[in-house]
């Protein structure tokens, strides 16, 4: 492998590309809105100018529509890639993603039961998130408890632990759409599942916002304990960094990102677990620059992702599972062959 | 610094692995663990690095029980090379070695200057300063080996610990591992298989057996053919090597059968 691509013209690039993404994200839709005009709502609703009175169509789409959903999309996509990265030195597997442990079956074991038999009806809009959220929160506890023994939270265990369990859930779903007394329950629950930013509202923004950027920080702030990690754990020992404590951690922090994100955006899939290995096959493995680069690449990609699945077909709308994967597997399989890219060997 | 293991005994899931392990280490001595597989070698090194804690006795540094130090300050002391040494990532042999200075460093502090020609150095001492922008995947056994000393080095240790130092290395790289630690001033403890070595390389030899040290001092001493056979169950003569002295076996392989 050649030597390491420079950062800092990445970095800027994915930065000027996602403010790009995120213009286009609110212009472009069902409605093409012009970006001038665009602009224009955007200074008035947030500096306080005025509109005119057939412009308050086209400022309810810009600013109570779209503008809280593009958002939301560069949450998820920079939330689910960052995840994924540490997911995947959490559990040594290339295979993770950040659902690997069950989260997402959890989360959508409590959306399903707020479809299906109306709990929570008194948050009203938010019941469905908060239901999804207390479901992430119970699956994350149970895998973390089926999975401690004496040696803390090795590797394997807590893959097989999290595959295991996600599969309990799913059946408890399964039960659940089943006994539904009427099928939009289970087209409900299964578009849920595949993950969609329709409900983005700007009630659904701030808690996440928070949640990812705390993350972001706290990780790429350590991000060499995360490179020792890779290294075993007795290696790490030798280098001074508590694997055991470390995992612990970094399960609870993943846990409650992951929790957060599906409980606004269901399980969208494929984000988190390839835009790791995407990075890491321009920039390389170290943490600190596939950190760094993983949440402005997985925000460009979501934007775009959430952009076709709402135009493609529009008036309807497309889940993002299938459309990250339309995008995602020809790029990935593309660049994985190109680069001679190794993750556990040749 | 002098590194002394005291009554060390390991127990795990119910199994005894080392039972009062008593060793010294003096200050720049390189201190030898030879014994056939399975007997505590491993065991005994990793309690020095603090992948394992004794479930009894202590590790002692300069006097100072290691328990009462962070992973981190051990680490400032005590380098190791693991036989836990797959990676999963494709790093360059570059950062794996900068990996070496993570004890030393705050968080992400990034390495200085100083710190580079550091991992120069150690690269280049372990003969791999050729390959610093090649993944660590793509390397041979006896390579990403000479890469994890390195890592070692750049720690700056003043204590070595080497599990199997000489496992894929080939014979060059071996003469050369082994004579650089007699060189290098630091205190090695070394795990080792091929006798002959470790009687040229070591100033004292431990033999572990069944988790108990079995004879311990210099090698002139403590390879006797009886030894050898009893511990590791072949015939062997004992000879002096013609130039240094050392004892050196020659083994019989016509009387095994």
């Amino acid at each position: 492998m050649a030597e390491r691509v420079r950062l800092v013209p990445v970095l800027l690039t994915l930065s000027v590309a996602l403010v790009v993404s995120v213009a286009a994200g609110i212009a472009l839709g069902s409605s093409v809105i012009p970006i001038g005009d665009v602009l224009r709502y955007l200074g008035a609703a947030l500096t306080g100018g005025t509109i005119t009175s057939d412009e308050l169509s086209g400022y309810t789409i810009v600013w109570e529509v779209r503008t809280p959903r593009v958002l939301l999309a560069v949450l998820v996509g920079a939330g689910l890639s960052v995840v994924g990265v540490v997911i995947q030195a959490l559990v040594r597997n290339a295979l993770a993603d950040p659902f690997v442990l069950g989260i997402s079956s959890g989360a959508s074991v409590g959306a399903t039961a707020v479809v299906v038999f109306g709990v929570f009806a008194s948050l009203g809009v938010y019941a469905l998130s908060a239901a999804a959220f207390l479901g992430a929160l119970g699956a994350s506890v149970l895998v973390y408890i089926a999975a401690m023994s004496k040696a803390g939270l090795t590797p394997l265990r807590l893959v097989l632990t999290g595959i295991a369990l996600a599969y309990g859930f799913q059946a408890v779903m399964s039960v659940l759409v089943f006994l539904a007394p009427d099928g939009q329950a289970a087209r409900t629950v299964l578009f849920w599942l595949m993950g969609s930013l329709g409900g983005a509202n700007w009630g659904s923004l701030p808690i996440a916002a928070v949640a990812v950027l705390l993350a972001m920080v706290v990780l790429l702030r350590n991000s060499r304990p995360l490179d020792v990690l890779a290294m075993g754990d007795e290696t790490a020992a030798s280098l001074g960094v508590d694997a055991v404590r470390l995992r612990r951690w970094l399960f609870v922090l993943t846990a409650a990102v992951t929790g957060l994100l599906v409980a606004v955006s269901g399980a969208v899939g494929f984000v988190g677990l390839v835009m790791p290995h995407l990075v890491r096959i321009v920039v390389g493995s170290g943490h600190r620059r596939v950190l760094a680069v993983a949440p402005l690449a997985g925000a460009v990609f979501m934007v775009w992702t959430d952009l076709v699945a709402r135009t493609l077909v529009a008036p309807e709308e497309l889940p993002l599972g299938v459309i990250t994967a339309v995008i995602g597997v020809p790029v990935f399989i593309t660049l994985m062959r190109r680069r001679g890219y190794l993750f556990g060997g040749r | 610094m002098d590194v002394a293991l005291t009554g060390v005994s390991v127990d795990i899931a119910g199994k005894s692995l080392i039972r009062d392990l008593h060793l010294e280490a003096d200050s720049g001595q390189v201190v030898g663990l030879v014994g056939p597989n399975g007997s505590g070698k491993s065991t005994a090194l990793r309690c020095v690095y603090r992948a394992l804690t004794p479930s009894a006795g202590a590790v002692y540094l300069d006097g100072t029980d290691v328990a009462t130090l962070t992973l981190r300050d051990n680490a400032k002391h005590v380098a190791a090379l693991t036989q836990d040494n797959r990676t999963d990532l494709d790093f360059t042999v570059s950062e794996v070695v900068a990996l070496g200075r993570t004890p030393h460093l705050r968080g992400n502090q990034p390495l200085s200057a100083k710190e580079h020609d550091l991992c120069r150095e150690a690269m280049d001492q372990t003969d791999v300063l050729h390959l610093q922008d090649r993944s660590v995947l793509t390397l041979s056994g006896g390579e990403r080996q000479r890469v994890f000393i390195a890592r070692a080095l750049v720690q700056e240790p003043r204590v070595l610990v080497l599990d199997e130092p000489t496992n894929h290395l080939d014979v060059r790289h071996q003469v050369e591992l082994l004579s650089f630690l007699g060189k290098s001033g630091l205190t090695v403890l070394v795990a080792i298989h091929d006798l002959n070595l470790a009687a040229a390389a070591c100033d004292r030899l431990g033999v572990l057996a069944g988790g108990e040290l079995v004879a311990a001092g210099a090698p002139i001493d403590v390879l006797t053919p009886d030894l050898v056979r009893r511990v590791f169950g072949v015939d062997a003569t004992v000879v002096a090597h013609p130039r240094t002295g050392v004892p050196q076996l020659l083994y019989d392989l016509k009387e095994k059968a």
